[in-house]
């Protein structure tokens, strides 16, 4: 089943424009408010792989866990402009905990 | 006295011992998943972060060329540049299946087939800095959906290995020792009654031996006064 998918970026205008020129769908957003609606509307279409800001994921732990477990979409954090703020380490570390039961690494 | 219960017969003995070997094989497949997805997991964990440290690293020189191509042109001017993509990226999606758990492997196709021609807008109105930029973010990309395959399986399998961690954990510690536990119950509990059953058919055999005795103890002393 390999149906095409489409690739989205949200976060603020200046993070996400460059990746308009690659081609993928960007979603500039000003508020996390406004960042939760767009993943919620971009979950239902065929969005596989959603990347998110950092600074918007921060407010946003909800949206994170509510869409862990699905296989679909995947939301990816990356670093805004303002640099990385280790949440995308932080998640990675909180799977393990989840699988190990304890912090082992 | 975990199940009291439970009936103590040998049919209810032979129905437990069946489900306490179903569940020990149970619990030894479960064993072994677990530490096989435990394996593929930490090796997953180990390349995510590894190539998170990268897409971060280079992602924030990307945002670092752009900053200085959007100091170089007017913003309305590097709206206008990136505004209609030539680039279009199609992803698709298959499954792969590590442990029973499904991950996805993502691939995709880009519109145009070489990286020079990436760029949406004319060389003349641009800086060379949103160039390198834009050409930057085209190398970050690949990784990045890499990262994205990676991070999503090693959620995933996250996921399933709390699942099986807490059906071993409840087949070992719950139950098995509950089966083992009734199991015991039934079997003392048949012996005894095996004993019961013994002494009483002792008892009444002497009861028996002693009526005999009698009879021909009185049949002897009617035979010598007559």
């Amino acid at each position: 089943m390999a149906a095409t998918y489409s690739i989205a970026v949200v976060g603020d205008w200046e993070s996400v424009m460059g990746f308009r020129a690659l081609g993928l769908d960007t979603h500039p957003v000003s508020s996390p408010e406004q960042a939760r609606e767009e993943i919620r509307s971009l979950a239902k279409t065929d969005c596989a792989v959603i990347y998110l800001t950092e600074t918007l994921a921060k407010a946003l732990p909800d949206v994170l866990d509510r869409y862990k477990d699905e296989l679909r979409p995947a939301i990816i954090l990356i670093p805004g402009r303002e640099g990385s703020l280790g949440i995308g380490k932080e998640n990675i570390q909180r799977a393990i905990e989840r699988a190990v039961g304890a912090d082992i690494l | 006295m975990p199940n009291v219960a439970v009936n103590p017969t040998r049919m209810e003995l032979t129905r437990l011992k069946g489900k306490l070997r179903t569940a020990q094989r149970g619990h030894k497949l479960l064993k072994d998943k677990r530490d096989e997805l435990m394996k593929q997991f930490l090796e997953t964990v180990r390349e995510v972060r590894a190539l998170r440290a990268e897409v971060e690293d280079e992602l924030m020189k990307v945002h670092g060329s752009f900053t200085v191509a959007s100091a170089l042109m007017s913003s309305q001017a590097l709206e206008q540049a990136l505004l209609y993509p030539k680039q279009s990226v199609e992803l698709t999606m298959t499954f792969q299946n590590i442990m029973s758990v499904n991950v996805p492997v993502y691939d995709f196709q880009t519109k145009s087939k070489s990286d020079a021609d990436i760029y949406p807008y004319g060389f003349a109105a641009t800086s060379g800095e949103l160039d390198a930029a834009v050409d930057a973010l085209g190398h970050v990309f690949r990784k990045m959906l890499k990262l994205a395959q990676i991070e999503k399986s090693a959620q995933l399998m996250a996921e399933e290995i709390e699942k099986t961690r807490r059906r071993v954990n409840a087949l070992e510690y719950v139950k098995i020792p509950e089966m083992q536990e009734s199991i015991k119950y039934i079997t003392m509990k048949l012996e005894e009654n095996e004993r019961a059953n013994t002494i009483r058919l002792m008892k009444v055999k002497d009861m028996v031996l002693k009526d005999a005795i009698e009879e021909r103890r009185r049949r002897d002393a009617e035979a010598m006064g007559s």
